[in-house]
């Protein structure tokens, strides 16, 4: 027993004298390095290999390593990425893609129009195992090659030449570069992959075309990233490591940023939100999402089969504003519509959302008995959300903001997250339950396509041939103002047929130091780092 | 003794079997599956991945590859972490917790059976009260209480130590997390301690070294201290086996890359293979300790034989 009492007092003791030498109590009023970032990342992500990642914090180190044909701008928008140029044949079904001639791998290897084939065959191959390659589907043969009923080198895209890449698609798809920006289309480098298989996408082994190159990866500790010489805008970018830590709670991923070990938050805990706003108010960043939080009707059984006015009158007589103000209260926009605000798009508001609360009330009211409900005959519902105490107390308000409205008498249930979508998934024993969508790509049909009566996603049961036509037309409409016109006539629809209860609308909230510069705020929270440096002075420190 | 061990080790064979049948066929019988996301997968995706790991074959079926696999010494891909088997996962996040939860245990024993031999020697004195209320203040309160109220004071408020991570391995990161590990330790094993220290200070061989003139402290650390530690040591061998195979409460609120997350993980994501290895792995450290605490038992008590 001697040994080990030895050996522990002198850790002990070194930990605690260590003090003097410890820089963490220091490194709370300004940057470690200058050129180094500490990003907090949520969970540990789950695949460093583009093809098989699915989760956001794996996307945003995806987006560090690797240079899709398109990339993502400071703000979220679109800039030349592998491709320095494109042209856009008149039918919009044609890609030609030019890529920069000086485009290099990290292993010095010159990045190619054949690499970018390789890849998105490898992408579409199901023999590849990737979860999201739904991506994919506007490519001509794509879904036949997921599907494994064609082989992946009949899918539409062609190496011209070194330089020059042709894609194909299947239909006029608006956001087909926005696609591009998605890890699911990146390159991968062809001897690497075909040498190291399943165990390419470790640090050592990983060739990746970006600003940065996998340089350590302990699970669920961090990742560290470190800048790729070779990468052609090598010049302009200012940090040379960047720290991507895995850590799943929000509490937990505040204290570090307090103590100075984190730059950049992935999220901040709402519990602790008033306090970060008053102590950290500079440190606070709160922006739009592109995600709605919505309740789904279960509208194949009862109670809300056939009922349009029944669901109606639930969705008129909740009061968003009492719900972001007071329950979610991060600066949520209360929604009456489906799909969140984007550019370009003019969201169909629903008439009522005009009225008076007390008009609102009352033409409410008057539904709900025409369904046949009364005070002494109230309708009783179950709530059905997964575990968590955010959804729990957005269930509690719903149901309170009902029953003061109508009498209606809702009951909670709460299921663990799997069994929650399957249950959801089932349609056998829902009957309003919580939902939510987080666009791919910014614009409306990213949510308007998963209410179309064959969508995997369409966990209500939502089923309207005039909706489905307007989406299916959307798909082949070359004209951007018809097909916008064609997406609000669906969303229209939609909202007339009420599947769904809109609450609100997503923003991201999470704290940055002032020293970190060279972003902004973006809709579908991409901040790739070789924008970002570190400006000690601008922080005044 | 190595016979006895062996003999030992074989019988625990049919109790791991039934701990990996109970756990394999549980796991499955949980809804949902470890493709199911907010973001539903299209149905011949889905069924692409569950054919290429086998999950579209009989249960019992799968359940003989698994074992098949096993025996070979291979826990399968984890479904969730794409770039890794089973294997990987457990050789990585093992040594961290077998560092913490060996340094965190080392502490506890050495604190505790100090601090309650001391409580017992001075029975119903200020220091035996002090010592034990302590200690039920130790046992009462929950380290994911206590871990952050460290971290509060320690890393954010005096700035001494690190909020989390491991950082490069140094001895500051251990710091918090080992001693929030071993608090409620601490609490439970001096109280064990003074129990059975009081209890083998009253009995007749103690008194008879006594009267045989012996110094109080020959007594005590020759007679009386092997005998009181039975019942810690008991404890300890369960106990270790779970401090060694991480804590999750602890590893989340210090950013430790352990074992502890991958049971509750493993089990959330449904990575069938990952909550598998894991808990073959738990079940084969509980049957070595505890097998450990047995022999340990034929040192302290001249009276065990094997």
């Amino acid at each position: 027993m001697k040994f080990p009492v030895a050996a522990l007092s002198v850790l002990l003791l070194a930990g605690a004298c260590g003090q003097q030498a410890n820089p963490v109590g220091e490194a709370v009023d300004r940057p470690a390095s200058e050129t180094t970032l500490h990003r907090g990342n949520g969970v540990e992500p789950d695949s460093m290999d583009p093809h098989k990642g699915e989760g956001t914090s794996g996307a945003n180190i995806l987006r560090d390593l690797f240079d899709g044909l398109v990339g993502t701008a400071p703000d979220g928008g679109l800039e030349p990425g592998a491709a320095e140029s494109w042209d856009i044949s008149d039918d919009l079904m044609i890609y030609t893609f030019h890529l920069r001639p000086d485009g290099r791998w990290s292993n010095g290897d010159p990045v190619t129009a054949e690499d970018f084939v390789y890849g998105l065959r490898r992408s579409a191959d199901p023999a590849t195992l990737s979860e999201y390659s739904q991506v994919l589907a506007p490519i001509l043969n794509a879904e036949e090659v997921i599907h494994g009923s064609l082989p992946p080198e009949s899918l539409g895209v062609e190496a011209v030449d070194d330089q020059t890449l042709v894609i194909r698609l299947k239909g006029p798809t608006p956001y087909f570069l926005e696609l591009l920006t998605h890890a699911t289309t990146y390159p991968v480098h062809r001897t690497s992959v075909e040498r190291y298989g399943n165990r390419f996408a470790r640090p050592g082994n990983l060739i990746s075309n970006g600003a940065y190159v996998l340089d350590e990866w302990v699970v669920q500790s961090h990742i560290r990233l470190v800048k790729n010489p070779y990468y052609h805008g090598a010049d302009t970018v200012r940090i040379e490591n960047v720290y991507y830590y895995s850590i799943e709670n929000p509490s937990v991923e505040l204290k570090r940023y307090r103590a100075g070990e984190l730059d950049w938050t992935e999220s901040v805990p709402h519990q602790q939100l008033d306090w970060i706003r008053e102590n950290m108010p500079e440190e606070l960043r709160i922006a739009p999402y592109f995600g709605s939080y919505y309740y789904g009707f279960n509208v194949t059984r009862p109670p809300f089969k056939d009922q349009t006015g029944l669901r109606r009158a639930l969705t008129m007589v909740v009061r968003r504003d009492i719900l972001t103000e007071k329950v979610t209260g991060a600066g949520e926009l209360p929604a009456v519509t489906y799909v969140p605000p984007v550019t370009g798009y003019a969201a169909p508001l629903p008439e009522w959302a005009t009225w008076s609360w007390e008009k609102r009330l009352e033409e409410a009211r008057r539904l709900y008995e025409e369904a046949g409900y009364s005070e002494d005959n109230p309708l009783e519902i179950e709530i059905r959300y997964n575990t968590n105490e955010n959804h729990r107390r957005i269930a509690l308000a719903l149901s309170a903001m009902w029953k003061q409205a109508l009498g209606v008498r809702c009951r909670l249930l709460n299921e663990e997250f799997k069994v929650f979508l399957e249950t959801r998934k089932s349609k056998a024993v829902t009957e309003l339950f919580r939902a939510a969508w987080i666009g791919d790509y910014q614009d409306p049909f990213s949510f308007l396509e998963i209410m179309h009566s064959t969508h995997g996603q369409n966990d209500v049961g939502y089923a309207n041939p005039l909706y489905d036509a307007l989406i299916e037309g959307s798909m082949v409409e070359t004209d951007p103002a018809t097909r916008m016109q064609m997406l609000q006539d669906a969303e229209r629809i939609l909202l007339e047929d009420q599947p769904v209860v809109p609450l609100f609308f997503y923003v991201n909230r999470r704290v940055i130091k002032p020293w970190v510069k060279g972003w902004d705020d973006s809709l579908l929270d991409y901040h790739p780092t070789r924008h970002m440096y570190i400006d000690r002075p601008a922080a005044g420190r | 003794m190595l016979a006895y061990a062996f003999k030992r080790f074989i019988g625990a064979l049919p109790t791991l079997f039934v701990l990996i049948a109970l756990a394999f066929f549980m796991i499955r019988a949980a809804p949902g599956g470890p493709f199911d996301a907010e973001r539903a997968l299209p149905a011949e995706i889905e069924a692409n991945l569950r054919a290429a790991y086998h999950l579209d074959e009989p249960l019992v079926q799968q359940f003989g590859r698994y074992l098949a696999d096993l025996v070979r010494g291979d826990f399968g891909p984890s479904f969730q972490y794409k770039d890794y088997t089973v294997t990987e996962l457990i050789m990585t996040g093992f040594p961290v917790s077998l560092r913490l939860g060996g340094l965190a245990m080392a502490l506890a024993v050495v604190v505790g059976v100090a601090v309650g031999s001391l409580a017992a020697l001075r029975q119903n004195s200020w220091i035996d009260h002090a010592v034990m209320s302590v200690s039920m203040t130790g046992i009462s309160i929950p380290n994911f209480v206590m871990a952050p109220i460290l971290i509060l004071v320690f890393a954010i408020l005096l700035g001494w130590l690190p909020a989390g991570g491991l950082g490069d391995g140094s001895p500051q990161n251990l710091v918090l997390p080992v001693i929030s590990l071993a608090l409620p330790q601490i609490a439970y094993i001096s109280r064990l301690t003074r129990g059975s220290m009081i209890e083998v200070l009253r009995s007749n061989f103690v008194r008879t070294a006594r009267a045989k003139g012996l110094s109080e402290r020959t007594v005590i650390v020759r007679h009386a201290l092997k005998p009181a530690l039975l019942p810690v040591i008991s404890y300890l061998g369960p106990t270790t086996a779970a401090l060694v195979t991480g804590s999750v409460v602890i590893e989340q609120i210090f950013g430790v890359p352990g074992l502890g997350r991958y049971f509750v993980q493993g089990a959330l994501n449904r990575d069938y293979t990952l909550v598998m290895g894991v808990i073959v792995f738990y079940g084969v450290l509980i049957v070595v300790f505890n097998l450990l605490v047995d022999l340990m038992y034929a040192l302290l008590d001249p009276r065990v034989k094997y």
